[in-house]
């Protein structure tokens, strides 16, 4: 603050001597000439001074040594560059400072920079080095802001650094730095767009990037920099499928929006009708006998990876970000058979309840959708109703699908709807209910009458706009059924006199014209009035007057011919050259002379032809030519970017690309008989992307079992029946038919079930003798409990963790009948011991028991009762207890722990003592807090460490590095709650060491 | 995606801009302007503007229209929701979004900005993890900052970014351990001129205040959870879990968050808790208009209405109003035309009411329309669709939590047609 005082007066000490000076000079130069303008001058001069000085004195802030003058300087540059103000003359002053120490000065040079380099590129060259350094530092944000200034930096000279730097990023250890890289693409792809094809190599293997904080940002580079390079998706469709609940939002969007277009190329419709069309008028040219036969046959089966999308996107419908929600709703809008369709119509009403920008988007889409699917918003149709506080353009859109919504049930309530809102005082709404009322009238023919009726009362309101409307859409409504409404136009002719709006004046005028042979009288003399006042009206009205007086001419020739030729002159010498333009056509026309020729014979039935009625239609008749949800379909145009969405294939292309090689496919395919022909490949095919697909199992099965099973279903022909089951309703038998075969596969190759451990179950290394209080004697009355973990598996069920309960009675008289109440008032299952009919004083039994945690460690409530007491009792197991341990070769855990990545990956550094440290000592630790198999290790630093969980045997890695003085402690599990739990016990008992 | 960002105020004037992409010239904006002159209010200004090379997307928040400069396709819902999240953002920082406070904190919000987008796409809008980054203004901060050198930028990377828990910090401690629940629901409805309801539901949220030691784990069960017919989540919210047993289990952010919305199913009737009587009448030929409304209470389950507040906007033709309330106070603009009666609470022994005259323009024609009554009011320690918290229970950490719950019923958007 004082810094800043002082430079302040500084500053009005410079400006003030400056000021007196230039002042001199200008009065000294000027003193001949005028008086104003030296008095206004220095006012001029004294801001650009100000300027000047403010900016020298800047610079020599940032020149001194110290960082808070410094960075307090660079919060003013910031505050100019806010404002737009330029500050780009103080480029070297401020560069200076780009290898500071102080981060947030750092930071705030970076935004300069990035503003200003494109400007003073030879000047921004200077600070490369710092970035390429700083690119190598070993904290991950550092690294990651370094890239993204230095490919901010808009520089072509420097496009071979970025482009090197990306590709260093993106094999970063830091997920963070490598979403960084992928941002770098874009912004290097649109500096210099010829580094097209190596982007493409960086993009191709960010997508196999694991990392959820990675996939939405190169999905977006990819959509920027090759979106047409659908091949590159195939290999990742699934994994992006899987991982898309766990990306932050904005990844959500653009990888649905992505994997729309994706699906649309790749499946086939599912919109049943159109594709029994397809197939018929198609196919039998192109395809052999054989197949089309199949494939007429065939119902339509959904791709299993198509549904995986739909089913994957699914949960996001209940996302608090709107924009997620609309993506969904599109893809399920583009990609999913009609009657699925109707999950997404209460998420769309929901966001009608956001911000009123948010409302105009979701409307429109809504007013799109519900031109052609009426039925899925019906029952919603109240939430359209207009309130007086809503903005106009909600108002219209709400109107808009109000109309699209009506039928001959509701119409009814509709319309009585819209009589509010005629009354309403916004007059613009008012008049597009009345379009809104016409178009109901058309569509609906019941109504038709009614909302004439209604229409021509509307006549007679006070306000201009309403009746204008009116008129306009009575015009319309008539042209449907004009001799039943010869009144109605009788009506229309005497207002016209009080109405001035020109579309109003210029339909009327059309009407009396079109249907002049329904009111003779009145036709002539309205065309009498109107000579009268030709020259007075607009261009509009003008052209319908010289319409009404020809067609007149033609019937009623008698009357009006004067008439005619008096309108015909007037408009010759207009000075608007449309209306010169039609008076002399009609001229010709009407008037027969020689050079006319042949065609004023046809003149009556050119201009009295019968005219086809307007059709009303929505305005969003035909915005879904454009996706839903994007700003084209916004527009109502193609915006620049806009990625057409393809018609479905008419044939799904090969469904295999998909595949990601598991580890054992090469023997899969060696291990094939050479003569087992290309049916029985493709159906071992289809049958291994059905088990992947289903059941995840690529990650868990070992290669022989895949092999195994998919030996086992060619040859009991379970296959055919998998692929001949078509309904979804039969999904279930097809999971329990696939997990026969994939036991009986077990079976034969003598490996444990369950199948996801392929690893064999060892026995404990270590039983702790701890046991815990279960029930203190006093709050038992007597009866104490104890229990504690014999890390054994239990023998009550595959999933239960085994318990010792030991029970004393430290009463003096016998206790009778303990047992376990049946109710337990947690979800947990418990299996309990058998009763004890009598427990003597002093004496205690030894029972065990088992509990089902399911994997958590919430606790397990339960009753323990005596003949006459109940004791609520609870057990809380430590996450190391509700585990197994299991062997593996340390090859294996490798593998396995390269599988469970990412977000399945938690690790922490302590540092600890190193005279503390041997090979007994860590095991023993860890073995103590958890039931782990220890894994004989091969490195000396390492300690390996192997379980699974009890209740759904997923696996638990759990590994130890040594490096002096500290220690790494990671642990590898799809479990990612009990990780981070076991994470923190892990480290404890490693600190304590 | 997002080009550039500009924040105009409510008289015009661009007060900040931020570019991610080369700069746009901040002429674009003229486009902008040209439509808000068109439209009457500030409310009217199409969300969505195009112009010859960019089109602009913008938001109003607190007078302040946030303006974003869009080049190419992207869905435009993306860029609203984002503009939604920088201006919760700022308020989360300084307590308000208006143009004085991003003025005073100009360097903040640069900075803050700054980590939201990188080359227009969001980085990080999680606050948890932008307020590790950039620490939120204080007093007491300013003051150790200048003394000690130290700065609000931190150094390290948030731990969030590369949780599976983005939305919560590690490390955090409190003295006092609370958790606290507010189920707040809002009435929506259409009443028509007879008192009979057009359309009603309920929307509610559960906003929840969390200030809890290390990781907590927490599930929420409700009594009646079939009530609820549609609901979006925080991410936290284990979507499976409620899937399958109805029961909202999460470990949430630290601090003020929204857990949950919700859309109480349609099928349900919704109890309507006031009535208003009202007779607005205008007569052909006199400058004289009579204006009598009356409030009262129905199906409140014993609850007091409060804070109620009545606004109408009366026809234009209207001159002035000269009304007497029972109770509370009014006031009438004759610029804008718009009445608003301050009732407070209601007493159902004794019902509020307005009642006196309006004078109209001499000459003037009597107006067609009546006007359209918009209500609020709040009902403590209700939810008016039933719903019931059944239990808050706390796994994974030791100690015990001071847990609340709290109902509340307001009106949303309510109206009454005359």
């Amino acid at each position: 603050m004082r810094n800043a005082l002082v430079s302040a007066e500084n500053l009005q000490l410079t400006l003030k001597s400056d000021f007196s000076s230039e002042e001199q000079a200008l009065t000294n130069n000027h003193s001949s000439g005028n008086e104003e303008k030296p008095t206004k001058k220095p006012h001029f001069f004294l801001f650009f001074n100000h300027f000047e000085t403010m900016n020298e004195d800047l610079k020599e802030m940032l020149e001194s040594n110290k960082e808070s003058l410094k960075l307090e300087a660079m919060k003013r540059i910031v505050g100019l560059i806010a404002k737009g103000k330029n500050a780009s003359e103080l480029f070297p002053a401020v560069v200076k400072n780009v290898a500071s120490k102080n981060i947030e000065l750092k930071k705030l040079v970076y935004v300069y920079l990035v503003r200003y380099a494109e400007e003073q590129q030879d000047l921004a060259l200077l600070s490369i080095s710092t970035f390429q350094r700083a690119l190598k530092d070993p904290n991950q944000l550092i690294r990651a802001s370094a890239l993204r200034v230095l490919s901010s930096i808009r520089v072509p000279i420097i496009v071979p650094i970025m482009m090197l730097a990306i590709k260093e990023a993106a094999t970063d250890l830091s997920p963070y730095v490598r979403k960084t890289a992928a941002h770098a693409i874009q912004k290097l792809f649109s500096l210099d767009p010829d580094q097209k094809e190596h982007l493409i190599e960086v993009i191709e293997k960010l997508l196999k990037d694991k990392s959820t904080l990675v996939a939405g940002s190169v999905v977006m580079a990819f959509e920027e920099v090759c979106p047409d390079r659908i091949d590159l998706i195939h290999k990742n469709y699934r994994k992006l499928c899987n991982l898309l609940v766990d990306v932050e939002e904005w990844g959500q969007v653009v990888i649905i929006h992505m994997l729309t277009r994706y699906a649309r190329t790749q499946f086939v419709s599912p919109w049943r009708e159109d594709a029994v069309f397809d197939e018929n008028s198609e196919k039998a040219f192109y395809d052999s006998e054989e197949e089309r036969r199949v494939d007429q046959s065939k119902p339509y089966i959904m791709d299993p990876d198509h549904r995986l999308l739909l089913r994957n996107t699914k949960p996001l419908l209940q996302s608090r970000n709107t924009a997620v929600v609309m993506a969904v709703s599109q893809l399920y809008w583009h990609l999913s058979p009609k009657h699925e369709l109707s999950i997404i119509t209460k998420s769309l009403v929901r966001l009608l309840r956001s911000h009123r920008e948010v409302q105009y988007i979701v409307l429109q889409n809504i007013a799109t959708m519900s031109i052609q699917r009426k039925g899925m918003f019906e029952p919603f149709m109240k939430s359209f109703y207009v309130r007086s506080t809503d903005a106009t353009h909600i108002k219209t859109l709400k109107l808009e699908i109000l109309t699209n919504l009506a039928n001959e049930a509701n119409i009814s309530t509709i319309l009585r709807e819209f009589q509010t809102y005629v009354k309403s005082q916004d007059k613009a709404f008012a008049a597009a209910t009345i379009q809104a009322i016409g178009c109901c009238a058309t569509n609906i023919s019941e109504v038709t009458d009614t909302c004439l009726n209604g229409l021509v009362l509307l006549l007679s309101n006070r306000d201009e706009t309403v009746v204008a409307e009116s008129v306009v859409v009575i015009k319309k409504l008539l042209q449907t059924q004009p001799s039943q409404h010869s009144d109605i136009i009788k009506h229309m002719a005497k207002l016209f006199d009080n109405i001035t709006v020109p579309m109003a004046r210029a339909s009327i005028l059309w009407l009396m014209g079109e249907y002049c042979e329904h009111v003779p009288k009145i036709a002539p003399d309205v065309l009498r009035k109107m000579a009268k006042t030709f020259t007075d009206e607009e261009d509009i009205v003008k052209l319908q007057i010289v319409n009404l007086a020809a067609k007149l001419y033609l019937t009623n020739s008698k009357q009006t011919k004067l008439l005619t030729q008096y309108i015909l002159n007037l408009g010759k010498y207009d000075q608007n050259y449309d209306i010169r333009d039609r008076t002399r056509f009609i001229r010709q026309l009407i008037v027969p002379n020689e050079k006319s020729g042949a065609l004023s014979k046809y003149a009556r039935r050119i201009l009295m032809a019968p005219k086809p009625a307007p059709v009303l239609q929505s305005a969003f008749k035909d915005r879904d030519r454009f996706q839903l949800g994007t700003l084209s379909h916004t527009l109502n145009s193609q915006a620049s970017g806009y990625l057409e969405l393809s018609d479905w294939p008419a044939v799904a292309p090969d469904q295999s690309v998909r595949n990601v090689e598991v580890a054992g496919a090469p023997a899969l395919s060696k291990s094939k008989p050479a003569k087992s022909n290309e049916k029985q490949k493709r159906i071992r095919s289809t049958c291994l992307r059905i088990m992947q697909h289903n059941y995840s199992l690529n990650y868990y099965l070992p290669p022989q079992i895949i092999q195994k099973t998919l030996n086992i279903m060619t040859k009991y022909i379970l296959i055919h029946i998998v692929l001949s089951i078509s309904s979804p309703f039969f999904v279930n038998c097809m999971c329990s038919l696939l997990h026969l075969c994939v036991f009986l596969a077990c079976q034969f190759d003598a490996v444990s079930w369950p199948v996801r451990v392929s690893l064999q179950a060892s026995s404990p290394v270590f039983v702790p003798e701890t046991s815990h209080e279960l029930l203190h004697r006093m709050t038992g009355k007597g009866l104490s409990a104890q229990y504690r973990f014999t890390r054994q598996p239990c023998i009550y069920g595959n999933s239960m963790v085994s318990l010792q309960l030991t029970l004393s009675n430290r009463t003096d008289q016998a206790l009778e009948n303990i047992h376990i109440s049946e109710k337990s008032s947690t979800g947990q299952n418990i299996h309990r011991f058998n009763a004890i009919e009598r427990l003597e004083p002093q004496a205690s039994v030894t029972v065990s028991m088992g509990v089902d945690f399911n994997d958590s460690t919430q606790t397990a409530n339960f009753q323990l009762c005596t003949k006459e007491d109940e004791f609520s009792v609870s057990i809380q197991p430590a996450v190391g207890e509700l585990l197994l341990p299991i062997t593996m070769s340390e090859a294996d855990f490798t593998k396995e722990q390269g599988k469970l990545v990412g977000m399945n990956e938690s690790s922490a550094t302590i540092t600890i003592t190193p005279e503390n440290v041997s090979s007994q000592s860590v095991n023993r630790k860890v073995v103590s807090v958890a039931n782990l198999g220890v894994i004989p290790s091969g490195q000396e630093n390492i300690y390996r460490f192997a379980g699974k969980t009890v209740s759904s045997g997923s696996l638990v890695l759990v590994s130890v590095a040594l490096k002096d003085p500290d220690a790494m402690i990671t642990i590898n599990t799809e479990k990612t709650v009990m990780g981070s739990m076991l994470l923190r016990q892990v480290k404890t008992a490693v600190q304590g060491m | 995606m997002i080009h550039s960002l500009f924040l105009v105020n409510a008289s015009g004037d661009i007060f900040l801009e931020k570019h991610w992409k080369s700069v746009v010239s901040r002429s674009v904006c003229d486009y902008f302007f040209e439509a808000v002159e068109r439209a009457t209010e500030p409310e009217n200004v199409p969300p969505v503007i195009p112009t010859p090379h960019h089109c602009l997307i913008n938001v109003l928040r607190q007078r302040v229209y946030f303006v974003a400069v869009i080049q190419s396709e992207v869905p435009p819902l993306f860029v609203i929701e984002f503009l939604h999240r920088v201006v919760d953002t700022f308020q989360d920082y300084f307590g308000v979004c208006t143009e004085a406070a991003v003025k005073d904190n100009v360097v903040v919000v640069y900075e803050l900005l700054e980590e939201m987008l990188d080359n227009g796409f969001p980085l990080a809008t999680e606050s948890n993890i932008l307020k590790e980054l950039i620490k939120p203004p204080t007093i007491l901060r300013t003051v150790v900052n200048t003394i000690t050198g130290s700065t609000n930028v931190g150094e390290q990377l948030p731990t969030g970014q590369l949780s599976v828990v983005p939305w919560r910090r590690t490390g955090v401690k409190y003295t006092n351990n609370e958790a606290y629940f507010d189920v707040v629901e809002e009435i929506d409805a259409i009443i028509d001129k007879s008192g009979s309801t057009i359309t009603a539901e309920i929307q509610g949220v559960i906003d929840a205040c969390v200030k809890l030691t290390g990781m907590p784990d927490l599930t929420l069960s409700f009594m009646n959870p079939r009530l609820l017919d549609d609901v979006s989540f925080h991410p936290c919210v284990r979507f499976k879990r409620w899937e399958a047993e109805r029961i909202l289990s999460f470990v949430p952010p630290d601090g003020n968050f929204r857990l949950l919305s919700y859309h109480v199913s349609s099928q349900n009737l919704v109890a309507i808790p006031v009535y208003v009587k009202h007779n607005i009448s205008f007569r052909e030929g006199s400058s004289q208009g009579r204006f009598e409304l009356t409030l009262g209470p129905k199906q409140t389950m014993g609850k007091a209405v409060e804070s109620v507040l009545v606004s109408s906007q009366l026809p234009r033709g209207v001159l002035n109003a000269n009304l007497s309330p029972s109770q509370g106070t009014y006031t009438f603009d004759p610029v804008t035309k718009l009445l608003s009666w301050d009732v407070g609470k209601i007493n159902p022994q004794k019902l509020p009411s307005l009642k006196g005259s309006m004078s109209l323009q001499t000459g003037a024609s009597k107006p067609d329309e009546n006007p359209t009554i918009n209500l609020q009011f709040k009902i403590q320690q209700l939810a008016v669709s039933g719903l019931k918290v059944n239990r808050l229970d706390m796994y994974g950490e030791k100690y015990k939590p001071f847990k609340g719950i709290k109902y509340m019923t307001k009106a949303g958007k309510f109206q009454v047609r005359t």
